[in-house]
């Protein structure tokens, strides 16, 4: 399938959850609704697509200018060699999607990780904890809204130097 | 100056001398400053030529600790730990920007200096530093050690 035969192949299978295509270097784009991010992966990851690596999974924050966090994942084929990644939208005050795990095994460390630095709950997660800070940090320091240069330091730290 | 006064002067010297020229070193590395580190300590620039040639790697038994590359908030309290594990007398050498300062990094994550944690005897600067510089600021570590009052075993601490 080359990439414009591929997108309306994935248009037609997902229907009404793909908002937006475009195509980026070669590669497709989508942006689907949030609600559809679970099935659409999970038809994704079936043949005749076969996205069978989940490369990365990561959040941009719009908060301040558009009220949403974008959830961005990164597919990959390895029997067809083709990149494929889908953005979905998930609104700035009460970020929540459906989790991967059960699709992909990676998808636990890289939601907690998002979990961690954005606050991004995905629901029916296992085990939803903070995965790069340390316990006592307070915030999620990726989004816009944390405090420039705030540091939590686990001890006294001399400040007369 | 009394006949005590020279003898111990002279004996502070000794152990100035035998201290700066046996610096058994703990590497501490953490970040890309550890290339300059590693061709510092092997045969092209070579630290053994003065005398820091032994890596330990246990800070029990290093008496000189190289912080080398970026320490954060979370590896704070393991680098404070390895600095009480040495036995005195000790020396720190905060080896790249991000040891002396934080570098380019100012953060939630990163500590602004390393003598916010722990005392430094030198600062070597440079992102990272040239393999020359390591070893000035080793030399410039080496005249401290020499010219400070020294810690005596058996002297009573005041």
């Amino acid at each position: 399938m080359g990439p414009e035969n591929l997108i309306d192949a994935i248009r037609s299978s997902l229907g009404e959850a793909v908002l937006d295509v475009a195509d980026s270097f070669g590669d497709a784009v989508l942006v689907i609704r949030a609600d559809a991010v679970r099935p659409a992966l999970a038809a994704l990851r079936e043949a005749p697509f076969d996205y069978a690596l989940l490369l990365d999974l990561t959040c941009v924050d719009f908060a301040a200018a558009e009220g949403r966090f974008e959830l961005v994942y990164h597919l990959y084929s390895l029997s067809r060699n083709v990149r494929l990644r889908i953005k979905a939208s998930v609104p700035a005050g009460d970020p929540a999607a459906a989790t991967l795990v059960g699709l992909w095994k990676n998808a636990e460390w890289l939601e907690r990780e998002v979990y961690d630095m954005f606050g991004v709950r995905f629901e029916g997660h296992p085990d939803l904890r903070r995965l790069l800070t340390y316990e006592g940090f307070e915030g999620h320091p990726l989004r816009k809204s944390y405090p420039w240069r705030l540091e939590q330091p686990r001890i006294p730290l001399k400040d007369d130097v | 100056m009394s006949g005590f006064d020279l003898l111990t002067t002279r004996l502070e010297s000794a152990l100035g001398w035998g201290r700066k020229f046996s610096l058994f070193h703990y590497p501490f590395i953490t970040a890309c400053c550890g290339m300059e580190y590693m061709s510092t300590a092997c045969a092209h620039f070579d630290i053994d030529r003065f005398g820091a040639g032994l890596t330990r790697f246990s800070p029990r038994q290093a008496d000189l600790l190289l912080v080398v590359g970026t320490i954060t908030h979370k590896l704070a309290p393991v680098l404070k730990t390895v600095y009480d594990q040495m036995l005195e007398p000790k020396w720190v050498i905060a080896f790249g920007a991000c040891s002396v300062s934080g570098g380019i990094y100012q953060n939630y994550a990163v500590v602004q200096g390393i003598d916010r944690i722990i005392p430094v005897d030198v600062y070597i600067p440079g992102c990272p530093p040239r393999p020359e510089m390591v070893l000035d600021g080793l030399l410039k570590l080496q005249d401290k050690i020499q010219h400070q009052k020294q810690d005596w075993r058996w002297a009573r601490k005041t």
